[in-house]
């Protein structure tokens, strides 16, 4: 069994870690994993996405077009990757900035106003991390303890930045179960 | 130490370390720039040294000088920087001084693109620079296959007293996989006593090694090029490295790949089989020398009935493939160039022409 995430989003808003964090931890699942990022001539504000794969054997083609979910973080990203998604699959929607829908009805939606939820906690940056969350709770893509553990060992050198982020999980968790 | 995941270009970086080699001499160039900015920080670490050069140019010459020292030394650059470098890596070649040279390939020719490309298997399997000499060409397909690719460079180089080669593309570089550093590729100390201008006293002998490329006596240029010609047909002899994939079964179609390519292929192979089409694979490791007696073999099943050569560029591996097929099937080439890296979908649809 395979599996795919495409994370996109602007540049900044932290799509290479969410992507590299999961990775992380279906690497410790026992998974094999690839991430690729886009490195192409990206503009400055542009789309910057990172795909990861999962699998249960070597992973074959890391070049991926149609991606079993996607983390959508900003509208340009919703519109150009929603369509690729394959049915069934889990489209998280980042709702504090995209007013729109996924315009599929094959696929798990799953809305969170991650940008006013991370201001609640006292830190908008850690929006990121509550998308990731959200998104890995809806689609059980690895286990949570080992998305804690991921996160953790990707703080490891900024600790006192820990439990602000344990709490971000954790209040992703909570949206992806309510919604 | 357990699997680490990591970024091909880092994953290449620490593997270098690991193999004993503590100079690293480089210039930026996407995509391979995250080595050097790994390095920069890792080498001082390790009691190493990372200097930039002033050009790709400037760089190959600073490594012939480290090799004739003797020093364990590499450097990593990705398509129009290994052009600049070629006119050293003739002289390295010429003065069989050991050396690894990493290219993260990207489109061509010229400045091209910055996206992955293969389009540099002709430079770097015939030539590149001017005069008679081979590189020793690693095709690694994966971040652990690099890194064990990088870890075995050394000892080889040495071993030929010849630059190697490692041929990425800018995928292998820019990825990030599970890696674990193996132990039984720990590095043995290199022979450089026996070659080096290491300086007699630090040697402890009283003859005097000399590192040169000039042979002004054409009896004496001759000799000197039969002498590497030899080094290279020991090379063909003892260094042939490729895989099979799917070789078993009565497959119709024999692809050929290497690198991110053929990690696509293999998707493309597993597909076209659960379709009830067996498609086989020889994918080489080493590029060269060449596995010519492995695809022979392959193309020569009974079910066989054409060769594909896959890579990202115009067809250069296709006269390797022909010249290993010796006609016996007909040879075909597929793919794309620029940073287009071909789909499994687009390869299964090749394969299915062909035998339409």
């Amino acid at each position: 069994m395979q599996n795919e995430v495409q994370f996109a989003g602007f540049g900044g808003q932290g799509i290479m870690l969410m992507g590299q964090i999961l990775a992380q931890a279906a690497m410790q699942a026992g998974f094999e994993v690839v991430w690729i990022p886009s490195y192409g001539p990206e503009m400055r504000g542009g789309t910057a996405y990172c795909t990861v794969v999962t699998g249960d054997r070597p992973i074959g083609s890391p070049i991926i077009r149609n991606p079993r979910h996607l983390v959508a973080m900003n509208r340009p990203s919703l519109e150009k990757f929603a369509p690729s998604v394959k049915a069934g699959g889990v489209i998280f929607i980042n709702s504090s900035i995209i007013s729109i829908d996924a315009g599929r009805d094959d696929v798990d939606v799953l809305k969170v106003p991650i940008i006013e939820l991370a201001r609640d906690l006292g830190n908008v940056k850690v929006a990121n991390i509550i998308a990731l969350a959200a998104f890995v709770a809806r689609s059980k893509i690895v286990d949570f303890a080992l998305l804690e553990a991921a996160v953790k060992d990707k703080f490891s050198e900024k600790e006192k930045l820990i439990p602000l982020n344990m709490k971000a999980l954790e209040e992703g968790r909570k949206a992806a179960l309510k919604s | 130490m357990g699997k680490v995941l990591m970024k091909g270009n880092e994953a290449i970086g620490e593997a270098a370390i690991r193999a004993g080699c503590l100079n690293y001499f480089a210039y930026p160039i996407t995509p391979q720039s995250e080595v050097a900015e790994y390095l920069a920080r890792r080498m001082p670490e390790v009691g190493g040294v990372f200097l930039q050069g002033e050009s790709e140019v400037a760089v190959s010459y600073m490594i012939f000088g480290a090799a004739a020292c003797g020093e364990r030394i590499f450097t990593t650059s990705s398509s129009p920087g290994i052009s600049l470098m070629s006119e050293g890596i003739s002289y390295i070649s010429g003065a069989q001084c050991p050396a690894v040279f990493v290219n993260i390939m990207r489109g061509g020719p010229g400045l091209g693109g910055i996206l992955p490309s293969q389009a540099d298997y002709l430079q770097s399997t015939k030539g590149g620079g001017h005069g008679d000499y081979k590189l020793l060409v690693m095709a690694p397909a994966s971040v652990q296959e690099a890194v064990e690719m990088v870890m075995r460079a050394f000892p080889l180089a040495e071993k030929y007293r010849n630059p190697v080669m490692i041929l990425g593309d800018g995928l292998i570089g820019q990825m990030m996989e599970p890696v674990e550093f193996p132990d039984h590729l720990k590095v043995e100390p290199s022979n450089k006593n026996e070659w080096a201008t290491n300086g007699m006293d630090t040697r402890k002998s009283k003859t005097r090694n000399l590192v040169k490329t000039m042979y002004l006596n054409p009896e004496e240029l001759n000799a000197h090029n039969l002498k590497l010609k030899a080094k290279y047909e020991q090379m063909a002899r003892e260094e042939i490295l490729y895989e099979n994939y799917n070789l078993d079964g009565k497959y119709k179609v024999l692809i050929v790949s290497y690198g991110t390519m053929s990690r696509v292929c293999r998707t493309a192979i597993d597909n076209l089989k659960a379709n009830g089409l067996e498609v086989g694979m020889v994918r080489p490791q080493h590029v060269f020398p060449f596995p010519h007696q492995a695809i022979n073999q392959a193309a020569s099943k009974k079910s066989c009935q054409a060769v594909l050569s896959v890579e990202m560029c115009m067809g250069q591996m296709v006269e390797d493939v022909e010249r290993s097929v010796l006609g016996k099937r007909p040879v075909h080439w597929y793919g794309k160039c620029g940073g287009e890296v071909p789909t499994p979908e687009e390869v299964m649809e090749e394969v299915e022409r062909l035998l339409s």
